[in-house]
């Protein structure tokens, strides 16, 4: 049994460890030189240099960006959860004969293809002056979280008996202060859960925040498009830059692992 | 109030002063290539002239071109200051999306600029962007593999002795290949070096009707000649090399010949960038049947947007970054390898030719490029490396994914050639051409 | 009744909006003919558009294409993510640590997942995957030339693949530990535990995955966008490119409109499917 279980761990760990690589090595790498970075074969024992994490730094604004990235991915998570909340309350609480469809129809919103509406919106971003705004990239990010977050908040109201809110009914018929005193601090977490994995999301997208922005709003995916194949050896600020931009999220995600887990079930889980 | 105030201390101070009080922030899009990290670097010269402030936008190549495209089309003035090429200058010029240049004060001296460089970025004689460096392509060779293999590159190479010494020098257990060539997908990429080479065997895009001729012989010829030397002589994955994987591979060594920009010269020249500065020699991009339009015709300019509302902050800031001075400044700074090549006559100076001794072939290659005479046979368009209309972009980014498909191996040339003129084909309809 | 507020309305008005502006002005431009680079091609375009690309050959690849890295996706991410919760779930030494471990690649932005395989991992010279196949004497593989689609499909469910992880991790832990305990005493073998009990208890968030999965993965773009742009040849274009390429590349709105119209459609068909599943999965509540 012992032996079984010392097996099956170094088994655990070496696929850990394969899952992991891709991060290490980009890690690794942003502490080379270039030269270092793109020698064959490739050198694991080598003097560490924050040199690129200065280069990269002097050359573009690295706070800059990620202070975008994170206003936009937080208001725009607020903003979501603010119009979700009520339609997941409305559809787990008091479905009717076309709530399924609806809620079916919410998620195929986000099925179209991005690119594929990029001029209209642009041309209409043009003309309410959104374009490179932090409000217009959280107007749009509100929009593609939306089904998602509906959707998880749905499935926790769902799992929130009936006779809770029953009981409470008796006692007052006053819906908002049911739902602002029993309801919300027994989906507090729920919220919570959802809310992290947009940020998430949001923090990730490339697509609009590229073809929306230009240097006012523009978050850390911006950042990237800079260090992505220029002239001569790159490796190494790559990585760094690369570094910088996800370690926020990732740092996020780690410490609220727990809490994310649940955001991520839709319900499928209880 | 403010601008009456404004306008008092202008009057007072006189037009410089006025510059510094009407201290502009300018966003300015460019793409993320060496020369522009430079300006990006020495921006605080300008500013600490003049007041205005940049904003830098800086992306690679794909994202740069789609973003300066929508915001040209659409007129969605996110941008002061755009960098752009020679395909887009006299397009947009003529559609009225760019501020026309053609009064700038005569300090800047337009006639310093090369005619040829100027004409590329003209239309109807009217300049619409200036240009921060202009390259042709040339052969890139390393002349101590060439003395090792008893091989002299001649003055004017022609393909097949450019075949002849791939083989002498492919050496792949040394870390050798014998030629490195743009084979990424794309317009800009794998079909610029491409176009030069039908043009070398005599092909052309269209004939004098607008039909596409990629079905022709001379594009079979040139494309089997190509697959077969990247597939036979060439690094692997040579079908994911752009021009940038190419310069990082020449650098280090793992090249002996490369036909690409002659704007990379200096940095193959600088001895921290490159570990072959002092082994590598120049010479004119190969012939076959024409050496007309063997060697490209390209221009990275500046220029302005008529969305722009700071015209005029641009404008200072177009004068600054393409002047003698600026060209001097980099020199001084940086090092002559590394001037912005290829704009000015008095770029050619004493200093440079001794920093640069690249600087003659370079110039020369230059010299030679001619937009409006780059086929043996007539055609309806312009550009040596590529047709100067709307529809190329389109056609070159396709025709470049079945030429990679075919030196990736995951197609045959004629199958490639045969799907090429099949799209250029449906392009040219729809567009409306015939 | 007194809370209007309280309600899916303004939700569903919301995305409404969200969903038929666009719509109502990409069917408009699906109709005319507009490219961004030559004001002179305009006017009333009919089917045009839908013609030029329904008629395009690239067009049957791009279906194809999306369909492959869907199903793929989605295949090695189920797979792989029962098999490793499973062994999570096994009593491991550091397994707490070796979870977050584990979920970490789902917070790399796929902009950078896809630049750092490309380039340190995939490269064909200097990538460290060439390395390795050195060390067992065997040519460097050219990732994105000889197995263009497979590459994008390892990028995306390297991904992903935490996804799947956490969603059965999470689904797991609900499985009363008397179950478990008993199949122990009955003698199972993790084969057969895995089988008759872990599989059918995780159906459900089994079918969460596959269904949050068609939604990402359906509109594929930053991986392909990054590393083989749609090549070589047609090999990576799946229908999300093949509409990029047509606005903004070709910069020919009224073709990307077109398949932006088409594309809704496929997804709508998706959607069938999506909806068949669901039904079920809350059916069985």
């Amino acid at each position: 049994m012992k032996s079984n279980r010392v097996l099956l761990s170094i088994l655990g760990w070496v696929i850990g460890f394969i899952i992991f690589f891709p991060i290490l090595w980009m890690v690794m790498a942003s502490l080379k030189t270039e030269i270092e970075a793109v020698a064959t074969p490739p050198s694991f024992f080598f003097i560490p240099t924050l040199e690129n994490y200065f280069v990269v730094q002097n050359r573009s604004d690295y706070l800059n960006y990620a202070w975008n990235s994170i206003v936009i991915s937080v208001f725009a998570t607020l903003l979501a959860i603010l119009i979700a909340v009520p339609a997941s309350y409305s559809f787990a609480f008091r479905p009717t004969k076309r709530t399924k469809f609806k809620l079916v129809w919410i998620l195929s919103t986000k099925m179209m293809p991005p690119v594929g509406v990029l001029i209209p919106m642009y041309l209409f971003y043009k003309n309410m002056g959104l374009l490179d705004t932090h409000l217009g990239l959280i107007l749009i990010y509100t929009l593609m979280n939306l089904p998602i977050v509906i959707w998880v908040l749905y499935t926790y109201f769902k799992d929130i008996p009936q006779e809770i809110l029953e009981a409470a009914q008796m006692e007052c018929d006053d819906l908002l202060k049911i739902f602002l005193y029993i309801l919300l601090p027994l989906s507090k977490s729920a919220i919570f859960s959802t809310s992290l994995l947009s940020i998430v999301l949001i923090w990730n997208e490339s697509f609009w925040s590229l073809n929306l922005t230009a240097f006012e709003a523009a978050p850390l995916t911006a950042f990237i498009s800079s260090y992505s194949s220029p002239e001569g050896l790159f490796w190494a600020k790559l990585s760094a830059a690369s570094t910088l931009a996800i370690l926020p999220i990732m740092f996020l995600g780690w410490v609220t692992q727990k809490q994310m887990v649940k955001g991520l079930t839709l319900g499928a889980v209880k | 109030m403010k601008a009456l105030k404004a306008m008092f201390i202008a009057a007072l101070v006189g037009a410089s002063a006025a510059m510094t009080a009407y201290a502009e922030k300018l966003t300015i899009a460019t793409v993320n290539n060496s020369d522009m990290i430079i300006m990006q670097e020495l921006s605080s010269e300008f500013t600490k002239k003049t007041g205005h402030e940049l904003n830098w936008v800086t992306l690679e190549e794909n994202v740069l071109r789609q973003r300066v495209t929508t915001d040209i089309a659409t007129g969605g003035g996110q941008f002061d200051i755009i960098t752009i090429g020679a395909y887009e200058a006299p397009m947009w010029g003529k559609d009225g999306k760019l501020v026309p240049l053609s009064d700038m004060p005569a300090s800047y001296d337009m006639d310093d600029v090369f005619p040829t460089v100027r004409d590329l970025l003209s239309h109807n004689g009217v300049i619409y962007a200036l240009p921060f460096y202009a390259e042709s392509s040339f052969t890139f060779y390393r002349k101590d593999l060439f003395a090792n293999a008893g091989l002299t590159m001649p003055a004017e190479p022609n393909y097949r002795q450019f075949r002849a010494y791939a083989e002498a020098l492919h050496d792949p257990e040394s870390g050798v290949y014998g030629v490195c060539l743009r084979g990424k997908a794309g317009w800009g990429e794998n079909m610029a070096y491409v176009t030069t080479m039908v043009n070398a065997f005599g092909g052309r895009w269209f004939d004098m009707n607008w039909r596409p001729q990629l079905d022709s012989p001379e594009w079979k010829e040139a494309l089997t000649y190509y697959v077969d030397i990247l597939n036979n002589f060439g690094p692997p994955g040579a079908s994911s090399n752009g021009h940038n994987e190419n310069r990082a591979l020449f650098a280090s060594g793992k090249c002996g010949m490369w036909v690409d920009a002659t704007s990379a010269a200096g940095y193959i020249y600088n001895p921290s960038d490159s570990k072959v500065h002092d082994k590598t020699d120049f010479t004119r991009a190969p012939s076959a049947r024409t050496d007309r339009g063997t060697g490209w015709a390209w221009a990275w300019a500046l220029s302005i947007p008529k969305s722009s509302k700071k015209t005029d902050a641009a404008k200072q800031f177009l004068a600054w970054s393409t002047s003698k001075e600026y060209v001097d400044l980099v020199g001084e700074r940086k090092g002559w390898t590394v001037a912005p090549p290829g704009t000015r006559k008095s770029t050619y100076n004493d200093n440079y030719y001794k920093a640069a001794p690249f600087a003659r072939t370079v110039l020369n290659s230059i010299m030679a490029m001619d937009p409006t005479k780059s086929t043996l046979l007539p055609v309806p368009y312009t550009g040596v490396q590529f047709a100067a209309i709307p529809e190329f972009q389109s056609i070159g980014t396709q025709v470049g994914q079945f030429v990679a498909a075919a030196v990736a191996g995951q197609m045959s040339v004629d199958e490639a050639l045969e799907k090429s003129q099949a799209a250029t084909d449906r392009i040219m309809r729809q567009a409306g051409y015939y | 009744m007194k809370l209007r507020v309280l309600s899916d309305y303004p939700a569903i008005v919301v995305l409404f909006i969200w969903m038929l502006g666009p719509l109502i002005a990409t069917i408009y431009y699906s109709l005319i003919r507009y490219n961004l680079l030559n004001p002179r091609i305009k006017g009333f375009a009919g089917i045009e558009n839908y013609e030029f690309l329904l008629t395009d050959f690239v067009f049957t690849d791009s279906i194809y294409n999306s369909i492959q890295l869907l199903g793929s996706i989605i295949g090695i991410t189920v797979v792989l993510g029962l098999l490793i919760s499973y062994l999570l779930d096994q009593d491991l030494y550091g397994g707490r640590l070796l979870q977050l471990v584990i979920i970490s690649p789902f917070f790399v932005m796929p902009t950078v997942s896809a630049l750092i395989w490309k380039n340190l991992l995939m490269h064909p010279v200097n990538g460290y995957f060439t390395y390795l196949l050195g060390l067992f004497g065997l040519p460097p593989i050219d990732w994105f030339a000889d197995i263009p689609l497979g590459s994008i499909i390892i990028i995306v469910s390297w991904n992903w693949l935490p996804f799947a992880v956490l969603v059965f991790i999470t689904a797991q832990q609900s499985m009363s530990l008397e179950i478990k305990e008993a199949s122990k005493m009955d003698g199972a073998g993790h084969l057969a535990f895995f089988f008759q009990i872990y599989l059918p208890h995780l159906g459900k968030a089994i079918g969460a995955v596959v269904m949050i999965q068609m939604i990402f993965h359906l509109n594929i773009f930053a991986e392909i966008f990054t590393t083989t742009t749609g090549g070589p040849g047609t090999q990576t274009t799946n229908l999300a490119f093949l509409v990029y390429r047509k606005a903004l590349l070709d910069f020919d709105i009224g073709g990307a409109s077109a398949g932006g119209i088409i594309s809704i459609v496929f997804a709508n068909i998706v959607a069938i499917f999506l909806l068949r599943m669901i039904a079920k999965n809350m059916n069985s509540d």
